[in-house]
């Protein structure tokens, strides 16, 4: 045991030597390889943390959603919709929900308006006249607990609100853009009459029954599209699916990098080289001896690339809230919420980039020497 | 020492180009004795020694070394006759260029696992009696054609073999150089050496510390030339 | 010790892995410490009937896609260019299939 250790110690004392004698080469090789373990360990980590933070967050969501099409839109629930699905079993709750968006053209920016259920915002916050605003909205305007502000509505008339109170920073990933304002503000403001609602929210009884809910909401009201909470949840499963644009691109980019890394590798065995094993060869070293040694070689700069690479994405997602990827996600917003991500790793995940950056790199050190290595040890003396 | 039986060696064989560097070789090396291999170039001095040191195995024909049969073993026992029992001193000295004189000269020792320490002053020891102590960590590079050579030769002396097989050791040097390898020649001989080098220098040939000269040409032995 | 590469390379590797293994901890650690903030977002969810994650407000399909109309996915058209690179990220709702076959089976027609 003790002599296998030393034998592999000189061994990497060698690879390592021979490595620092093309430092720059070497180095930037390390460099790049980070640069891509980084690039795929960032996304990885960023997308799997988002996914179970959204399946935490919205387990609570409504059970089942009714929105009334007309003409393939959205459209508003006239009177009458609440009463006829009351007579639906199983149904134990239901309950008309005002909400809307609003662009504000000071800001140009996007607010979710919307209508709490009784009791959901402490007592007298949301009031006629007065609002509660998610903390992106309060970052924008500028706005404090106590100031006023006003929103020209589209009808052409000015509403003034008093911000009652700021939703806190830690539920900006669903707040961030809300505007909480009471039922009579909210129909004066989008000019809704009583008795129409945006859409419904259910809930019910025996969750086993949802689907068969659905199905005779649909009878009961053919213009009425159901949306499950298990559909929102699987909505965001998908979000950031590897098919999806961004990741794709990162992806087949760090896969194709990959190829011409290792590519240059296996081809790219220069005759110095050739020279050098047939050297170690006669001098006495087994063809064995010469691809472990070249095994380090790979291992050593592959297993310090993963760990240095995901390391540094793990800072980079979970300790500055993915600075990186922020132009990405916001897009063309204006109002984006600020948000640290929960760590949430996945082993198996983290296991498969290893194998995926590890394994083929060390491969494609190997086998090309793998070739050289087996050549004939009186070579040297020949030439 | 080592005994060869009608070593003969082709090369390309079956092919049009076949060609055979040696045919028909019996000679026996003896032990703590300074043999040098003389002939023109293409005699077959250099497939001679690459036999002898287990770099290649011949066509036909016995390798013996010390009563051993070694000419039908597979390349890893090969290898570790090599590594054991033989130090080479290549002709282009085949340094490996970037490392320090003392890397090169650790080089061989290295797939034995023994303790890095006690190696590492081996060759400390070993650059300091060949008088390179002060280029030790020099790269190999930067040394001239005579330190390049003793770094060779200290590098074939780091597993302690019982012969030193030298390939035209004198080709790249001047007279002075060559003369100075003639007296490190004379001590490895004193530390009890086997040695077996090719030569077609006369200062080599002539010289006191050879003990034998065997001549070649075209493969076979020039007996009393 | 530290006079061989191999030694200092080891030591080096043996640090970034110590650290690699921290990042769990952290991870767990973070998970414990913000749990409660957790609860408390699910909490709001809950109170106030929220459908989707505050993430892209650039419109109104992606603010809530999962609450997104039939058409709005694909806007005009159903192979029409995405506008938003929000679009990118995120897939159409896989419901939204399901339910045009839904539409399709409802028609008794031919057109």
């Amino acid at each position: 045991m003790k002599i296998w250790i030393e034998k592999q110690t000189a061994l990497i004392d060698f690879t390592l030597a021979s490595l620092a004698r093309r430092k720059v080469k070497n180095f930037g090789l390390l460099l790049v390889y980070m640069l891509i373990v980084f690039l795929l360990a960032s996304v990885m980590l960023y997308t799997s943390a988002l996914r179970r933070e959204a399946a935490q967050v919205l387990k609570n969501s409504p059970e089942v959603i009714v929105q009334r099409m007309v003409a393939g839109r959205h459209d508003l629930i006239p009177p009458g919709y609440l009463e006829r699905l009351g007579r639906i079993r199983g149904v134990q709750k239901k309950e008309g929900r005002l909400w809307g968006y609003y662009y504000d053209a000071v800001v140009k920016a996007n607010y979710t308006f919307m209508v709490p259920t009784a009791g959901a915002v402490a007592a007298g916050k949301v009031a006629d006249g007065k609002i509660v605003v998610g903390a992106a909205v309060a970052r924008e305007r500028g706005l404090v607990p106590g100031n006023l502000i006003s929103f020209r509505s589209y009808s052409g008339r000015q509403f003034s609100f008093a911000v009652a109170d700021v939703l806190p920073h830690e539920a900006e990933l669903v707040s961030a853009d809300l505007l909480l304002l009471s039922e009579a503000d909210y129909r004066a403001f989008f000019q809704i009459p009583a008795g129409h609602y945006t859409d419904i929210a259910l809930s019910v009884a025996n969750p086993q029954e949802v689907r068969n809910i659905a199905a005779k909401l649909a009878e009961t009201l053919p213009d009425s599209r159901p949306i499950l909470r298990e559909e929102v949840l699987r909505t965001y499963e998908s979000i950031f699916n590897w098919r999806e644009g961004i990741v794709l691109v990162l992806l087949s980019g760090s896969i194709l990098a990959f190829a011409i890394f290792a590519w240059e590798k296996a081809s790219g065995l220069s005759a110095e080289e050739k020279r050098e094993i047939g050297i170690l060869k006669a001098i006495g070293w087994e063809t064995g001896d010469v691809l472990k040694m070249k095994f380090w070689e790979g291992a050593l700069i592959s297993l310090t690339a993963f760990l240095l690479g995901y390391i540094a994405a793990y800072l980079h997602v979970f300790r500055f809230s993915a600075a990186l990827f922020e132009p990405v996600l916001k897009g063309w917003a204006v109002l984006y919420p600020r948000f640290e991500l929960v760590p949430a790793v996945d082993g198996f995940q983290v296991a498969t980039l290893f194998f995926f950056t590890v394994f083929p790199y060390t491969v494609a050190t190997i086998v090309p020497i793998w070739r050289a290595a087996i050549t004939d040890p009186d070579a040297v003396m020949r030439s | 020492m080592i005994k060869l039986t009608n070593i003969r060696k082709a090369y390309n064989q079956g092919r049009e180009n076949e060609f055979w560097a040696l045919d028909g070789i019996n000679l026996e090396i003896e032990a703590q004795r300074v043999t040098a291999l003389c002939g023109p170039s293409g005699s077959g001095k250099t497939t001679l020694l690459t036999i002898v040191g287990c770099l290649a195995r011949p066509t036909s024909g016995r390798v013996h070394l010390k009563e051993r049969d070694i000419s039908g073993l597979p390349e890893r026992f090969l290898t570790e006759i090599r590594r054991s029992t033989f130090g080479f001193v290549f002709q282009q000295f085949n340094l490996i260029k970037g490392l320090s004189a003392r890397d090169n000269v650790m080089l061989p020792a290295y797939p034995l696992g023994g303790d890095w320490r006690a190696l590492h002053d081996r060759a400390e020891t070993l650059l300091d009696s060949l008088k390179l102590g002060h280029r030790r960590d020099a790269r190999v590079e930067w040394l001239s054609g005579g330190e390049q050579q003793r770094v060779a030769i200290a590098r074939a002396m780091i597993n302690d073999p019982q012969v030193v097989i030298a390939d035209e050791p004198t080709a790249n040097l001047d007279t002075a150089l060559s003369r100075e390898f003639l007296a490190i020649l004379e001590n490895l001989k004193e530390q009890g050496k086997t040695i077996l080098l090719t030569s077609h220098d006369p200062l080599v040939i002539e010289s006191t510390v050879v003990d034998t000269v065997v001549n070649l040409r075209d493969g076979r032995l020039v007996r009393g030339a | 010790m530290l006079s061989r590469n191999s030694h200092r390379a080891l030591v080096f590797l043996t640090f970034i892995l110590v650290a690699f293994l921290l990042t769990f901890a952290d991870a767990a650690s973070q998970r414990t410490s913000r749990s409660a903030a957790l609860a408390a977002n699910a909490r709001l969810v809950e109170r106030l009937g929220l459908t989707d994650l505050c993430l892209f407000t650039e419109a109104r399909y992606t603010r809530h896609p999962s609450q997104a109309d039939l058409h709005s996915a694909f806007q005009d058209h159903p192979i029409g260019l995405e506008h938003f690179p929000s679009g990118s990220l995120l897939p159409p709702p896989r419901s939204l299939a399901a339910s045009y076959e839904n539409l399709d089976r409802k028609t008794n027609r031919p057109d």
